[in-house]
């Protein structure tokens, strides 16, 4: 078993914060991912898990044990870097089997374990070739094919993929899931991709500034942020926020428009309140070619301003209540600039941020 | 068809300035030492002709036999001891620079503390003083101390010469090195010693090997602060004991050429042995940056 467990951890350099108090419990086998801009303190966290930063302040527990003054050694955890970190001076089969030999195993038991772990990873044939000789895909394998022969308690990924091509990057990130699946060990991954964490977690944790935005599954993270920073950072394009006031039941925009509070946030609205209106490009389509028909919508025309067809979808910039946002038009319908459609808003599925603090109303 | 005939005339000419050009170029450098290796074969008599014999007419190991006591002739110069106090003293300082040095350059490369600009900024101005200079003060000091005349003196001394390049051109390799490379070793179970040892160390290692032919090649060559602070053969190297070779009206040519050549030979061996250690890149490939 091992659940990793933060209790109000802190990380200083000197008298700059860079984490300040987050807490996090990882359950066995679980796949989390922590995601967030540049310098969320996100990496850091994962190194402090990882027994490569000291921990200013709080505890960290890996399977129940205090692990803050333990070396990394000592928390048989493995790690992927993001640059790779492979041993320049070691071929593959030595890179793998590296972890193993300092742990003193025999010979013919490292053989064994590196052996299945190729297998793992097709890597194979690659064995006998040194770090320089493999491409950006095969140093990856590698990397974590070093992380899983020594059978952690734990994986920990710091932005394994940034340094592929993008379509390596989704070949890659099939093949670390695929691996989570056979492994089933407890992960702990970093990424600013929100992509990457929405694919891969079963939990996400959003970080902004050295603390946790949201934690949640990706659906419900996806589905109900709890701030604007979470809502435009999850999700691409990032959803279309608008200011408004709230009138009775009504949001009324900057231009006038008055658009309905969807029912299920109507008990978190008081009048006069200075909300953000937030709804995602998918929510606003063309009449006849939006994801979803049906539920309480409002229909209005609009002129496009820019048309970046994707093949079977376009991304449509238009103006809205004197803002830009962004609209989705699913079907492959060729749209020209200027031209002026009838866009459906999916209301129902609209959220209202508190202005001035910019969490969702539900949690004022 | 001509133009092009004319420009591969054209280019053909360049070429052959080209070559030329280096060819003078490396005659210049290398005609001295040409004539120091030539002479260390030849009797004085054909070193001092005039007009230059330029193509020796005899050749042989006579100047050699001379400086080691063998044959008829017989220098009285103690070239054994001057070899073997060359050689301690030079290997000595070599080990110690590269110690100092590895210490040095891998704590400028990953730590960081207090002063750290300044104390490089000091090591790179203390390499900038020309080391004659500090013959005067260093030969007070020294015989107050008793370090005059002993290889323990003129190995400190040429430890201090040799640590502040060594430390720099390490540093810079250890610098190559990314961290996160020792941080997975350290993960997959080393300690911190061991992550150095087996993973950085050897990375390290052309880097290291350059360094110590550097103050090898310092140490053993070395002449104007070894002439102040030695005075017998328990400490006269190889470079000082040259001048044994010069008399009050003569200077014995053939007997000091034969010697150079003796000073050159090691030096040139130890640079061909760590030659193949010097390629540098065996730190490319293992991470992306």
């Amino acid at each position: 078993m091992a659940e990793i467990t933060l209790e109000k951890v802190v990380k200083k350099y000197g008298a700059v914060g860079v984490v300040h108090g987050i807490d996090l419990s990882i359950a066995h086998q679980e796949f989390v991912v922590l995601v967030g801009p540049s310098g969320c303190g996100k990496s850091t966290t994962l190194r402090m898990i990882a027994g490569l930063e000291d921990i200013t302040g709080g505890l960290v527990k890996i399977g129940g044990q205090v692990v803050n003054d333990l070396p990394p050694r000592k928390r048989n955890i493995s790690m992927v870097f993001q640059n790779y970190a492979l041993y320049p001076h070691m071929n593959v089969r030595d890179n793998l089997g590296f972890g193993l030999k300092i742990a003193g195993q025999s010979p013919a038991e490292i053989t064994k374990r590196v052996n299945e772990a190729a297998d793992i990873l097709g890597l194979a044939p690659l064995l006998d070739r040194t770090p320089a000789e493999l491409s950006g895909g095969q140093r990856q394998r590698v990397a974590m094919g070093r992380a899983i022969v020594r059978n952690p308690d734990a994986f920990l990924f710091d932005e394994p993929l940034s340094n592929l091509d993008a379509k390596l990057r989704g070949q890659m990130r099939a093949e670390i899931k695929k691996l989570h699946q056979k492994v089933k060990t407890t992960v702990v991954y970093v990424t600013h991709d929100q992509v990457e964490a929405m694919t891969l977690a079963d939990r996400i944790v959003v970080m902004k500034d050295g603390h946790i935005e949201q934690v949640g599954t990706p659906m419900e993270v996806f589905n109900h942020p709890l701030s604007t920073f979470v809502a435009t950072f999850i999700g691409s394009p990032p959803m279309n926020l608008l200011p408004g006031l709230i009138e009775g039941s009504t949001v009324r925009l900057a231009d006038g428009t008055g658009v309905p509070v969807p029912d299920r946030l109507k008990q978190f609205v008081r009048d006069g309140m200075a909300v953000q209106l937030g709804i995602r490009p998918d929510d606003i389509s063309p009449v006849g070619h939006g994801l979803s028909q049906d539920g309480p919508g409002a229909e209005v025309a609009l002129t496009v301003d820019l048309a970046e067809p994707l093949g079977m979808e376009s991304l449509i910039y238009t103006r809205l209540a004197g803002q830009e946002v962004q609209a989705k038009l699913y079907g492959p319908r060729i749209v020209q600039p200027g031209e002026v459609l009838t866009f459906r808003l999916a209301l129902d599925r609209a959220h209202l941020f508190d202005a001035a603090t910019g969490k969702s109303v539900r949690v004022q | 068809m001509t133009v092009s005939v004319e420009s591969r005339a054209s280019k053909q000419a360049k070429k052959v300035a080209l070559w030329l050009a280096t060819f003078l170029l490396m005659l210049v450098m290398c005609v001295p030492g040409l004539w120091v290796v030539l002479s260390a074969f030849r009797p004085n008599r054909e070193i001092l002709a005039k007009p230059p014999v330029w193509v020796p007419e005899e050749l042989s190991l006579v100047n050699f036999g001379k400086i080691f006591g063998f044959g008829a002739e017989q220098v009285g110069i103690p070239v054994g001891s001057y070899f073997t106090n060359s050689l301690i003293i030079a290997l000595t300082s070599t080990v110690m620079a590269l110690i100092i040095g590895v210490a040095g350059g891998y704590s400028f490369a990953r730590y960081r503390f207090r002063f750290k600009g300044g104390i490089f900024l000091g090591l790179m101005l203390f390499r900038a003083v020309p080391g004659i200079a500090l013959s005067l003060p260093v030969f007070m000091m020294w015989s107050r101390l008793g370090l005059v005349d002993t290889k323990l003196g003129l190995i400190i001394v040429y430890v201090s010469l040799n640590v502040p390049f060594t430390i720099w051109l390490i540093d810079g390799f250890f610098r190559q090195i990314p961290q996160a490379l020792s941080e997975a070793a350290q993960v997959d179970g080393c300690t911190r010693w061991q992550a150095f040892w087996k993973i950085e160390f050897p990375l390290a290692k052309s880097g290291i090997a350059a360094a110590g032919v550097f103050a090898f090649l310092t140490s053993w060559n070395e002449f104007a602060l070894a002439s102040q602070l030695t005075r017998s053969t328990d400490s006269k190297t190889l470079p000082v004991g040259l001048l044994d070779f010069t008399a009050q009206f003569t200077i014995d040519w053939a007997g000091m050429c034969a010697m150079a050549v003796i000073i050159i030979i090691p030096a040139l061996i130890l640079t061909f042995i760590v030659q193949k250690h010097l390629i540098a890149g065996l730190t490319f490939g293992g991470v992306k940056g």
